[in-house]
């Protein structure tokens, strides 16, 4: 419990640190990944899709960082452009037809920042993906697994329940964007990373999120599997809560959930 | 979880395919081998023997090249043997704007395809997963899309909303039939309220798009699935690249319109190989056998 914010900050962005597909392959059987917004792209920042939660049918929706350089360009570095939002908005409308519960890992630095990404509505696909979440007759559990930036993370985070791994952090934005905005120095990130209280037992103590993850010793990166069991313990308890809460009850809990703070 | 049941079963197409010579049109040179034993590939040029393309799902190993298959042949492909139950196959168009010609070009093809229209219509099971399903065949009228191809899958989706069920559609056309004018235009929106009010139930619809889907068919029920699927390579649009081509004077950029172009463009759910895509199917039906309403989330 005695590392530091800063040192969390570079857990939470190790290059081994286990993404969403290691996740996904890890709890879920069946996966198959569907793509698009069915506008204009599909965008390989997030991956989802349908799969198999034991002999539950979820819909998966995971922010997707690569584990080299060349995975790491072809999904934009985890940074979702507007389609990737929208592809995940389409997948949960689609969940709450169906009535399967939908299940989110939150690992982005942040919403692409672009000419493209702005031309194409980056703030109207992050706005509507709160405000629809809001309203989804189907529950949701999002998880942020390393890093969660900006609203880019919020787009995936309006849920039933919010967890943070132990070692993830979640924030307004980047403490290096934090300290160049406050402090016009960006090297001062460490210190920002101090200051701005962004690890998952601050945020668990603000009552932003429902709880934490507890990762193996020294890292959810030393242990695959174990984290993976961690997570499967977690949703299993949660999933059985959650799908037999009456609907109005589900949609009031999550409103006055963020309502309160 | 099994994985690719499917793939150790027995094939069954050998038992309906109607030993119709393959599509060849395509092909420059006829090939130099006893016609029906062997069959060349349009598109490597490769030789293989007739037989073995029917089990690798008319699909060539060398080069992946999809032969066209017929409504019967998929059919055989994906439904569970002898589980295919036929809806309205006698069904014929009336010929509503008596256009002439068409009534003869009709009894004609109708004898040499050994189909009523352009699309066969059903009920049956994919790995024992109740579904109804509809499918185009490409060699009758380019399979497009008259007054019965709109009937028929209305009576589909309206029949498998009252009973609860699940529809499959592949589709395979050359857009709306232009012998029957604009009762073919009014079959798009007659069908997508079908589709509509099927999916108002909470039921699932999957459309798989073949090569190729064009014009009236793309706009409309082909791109309204819950879950797209498509063929590798399958042309997907809805003016004809000649048309495109022609209009804007342009040259069109390579594997334009393909299903690749369309994924990459956000329009397609998955592209699946045809050896995978009973398997596909199966899962996505299996995931959706429960909450059959779709308004509770918990079983009932
Ligand atoms: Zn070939």
């Amino acid at each position: 419990m005695s590392i530091s914010a800063w040192e969390k900050v570079k857990l939470a962005r190790m290059p081994v640190r286990p993404t969403g597909l290691d996740y996904i392959e890890r709890l879920f059987d069946d996966f198959i990944e569907l793509h698009g917004d069915r506008y204009y792209s599909d965008d390989k920042a997030i991956v989802a899709g349908l799969a198999f939660f034991g002999d539950m049918p979820v819909t998966v929706i995971a922010q997707q960082k690569g584990r080299n350089t060349k995975e790491n360009i072809m999904r934009n570095f985890s940074m979702p452009h507007p389609e990737g939002y929208r592809k995940a908005l389409r997948l949960m409308k689609q969940a709450e037809k169906f009535g399967r519960p939908v299940i989110c890992f939150i690992d982005t630095p942040g919403a692409y920042c672009g000419i493209g990404a702005e031309e194409r509505g980056q703030g109207e696909a992050i706005a509507s993906n709160l405000a629809e979440m809001m309203q989804l007759k189907t529950p949701i559990i999002s998880i942020v697994i390393s890093e969660g930036g900006s609203g880019g993370a919020l787009a995936l985070g309006v849920a039933d329940r919010v967890y943070m791994l132990e070692n993830a952090i979640y924030s307004i934005l980047s403490p290096e964007g934090f300290a160049s905005i406050l402090y016009k120095d960006a090297s001062k990130a460490e210190q920002a990373a101090n200051d701005m209280k962004l690890t998952a037992q601050d945020l668990l103590e603000f009552g932003i999120i429902d709880g934490i993850i507890e990762e193996p010793a020294g890292g959810a990166h030393n242990d695959y599997n174990q984290m993976a069991e961690n997570i499967r313990r977690v949703l299993e308890a949660d999933l059985r809560l959650l799908v037999d809460t009456p609907l109005d009850e589900l949609l009031d809990n999550r409103y006055r959930k963020f309502r309160r703070i | 979880m099994k994985r690719n049941p499917f793939k150790a079963k027995k094939y069954a197409v050998s038992k309906i395919y109607h030993a119709k010579p393959m599509d060849l049109e395509r092909s420059e040179e006829r090939p130099n081998v006893p016609e029906g034993i062997m069959t060349k590939c349009p598109s490597c040029g490769r030789i293989i023997y007739t037989k073995l393309l029917l089990k690798n799902f008319k699909r060539c190993d060398e080069c992946g090249y999809n032969f066209k298959v017929s409504a019967h042949e998929r059919i055989a492909m994906i439904i569970d043997e002898g589980e295919f139950i036929e809806f309205d196959a006698q069904m014929t168009t009336r010929d509503p704007l008596q256009f002439p010609g068409y009534a003869d070009k009709l009894v004609k093809t109708q004898a040499q395809t050994g189909l009523a229209d352009s699309i066969v219509t059903g009920m049956g099971k994919i790995e024992g997963y109740p579904v109804m399903i509809g499918v185009m065949d490409p060699a009758f009228f380019m399979g497009s899309m008259g007054t019965t191809v709109g009937e028929k899958l209305t009576r589909l989706f309206e029949r498998a909303t009252k009973e609860g069920m699940p529809v499959i559609v592949f589709t395979a056309s050359g857009g709306a039939r232009m012998q029957e004018g604009i009762f073919s235009l009014m079959q798009m929106a007659k069908v997508s309220a079908a589709v509509a009010k099927h999916s108002q139930a909470g039921l699932l619809y999957i459309t798989v798009l073949t090569d190729p889907t064009t014009g009236g068919v793309t706009a409309s029920f082909a791109m309204l699935g819950d879950i797209l699927l498509a063929e590798p390579g399958a042309l997907i649009g809805f003016a004809g690249p000649r048309v495109i081509q022609q209009t804007i004077g342009q040259k069109l950029p390579e594997g334009f319109q393909r299903a690749e172009f369309l994924l990459e463009h956000g329009f397609l759910d998955r592209i699946v190989p045809r050896d995978q895509m009973k398997y596909v199917l199966a899962t996505l039906l299996k995931m959706h056998s429960q909450n059959r309403t779709g308004k509770a989330t918990k079983e009932v």
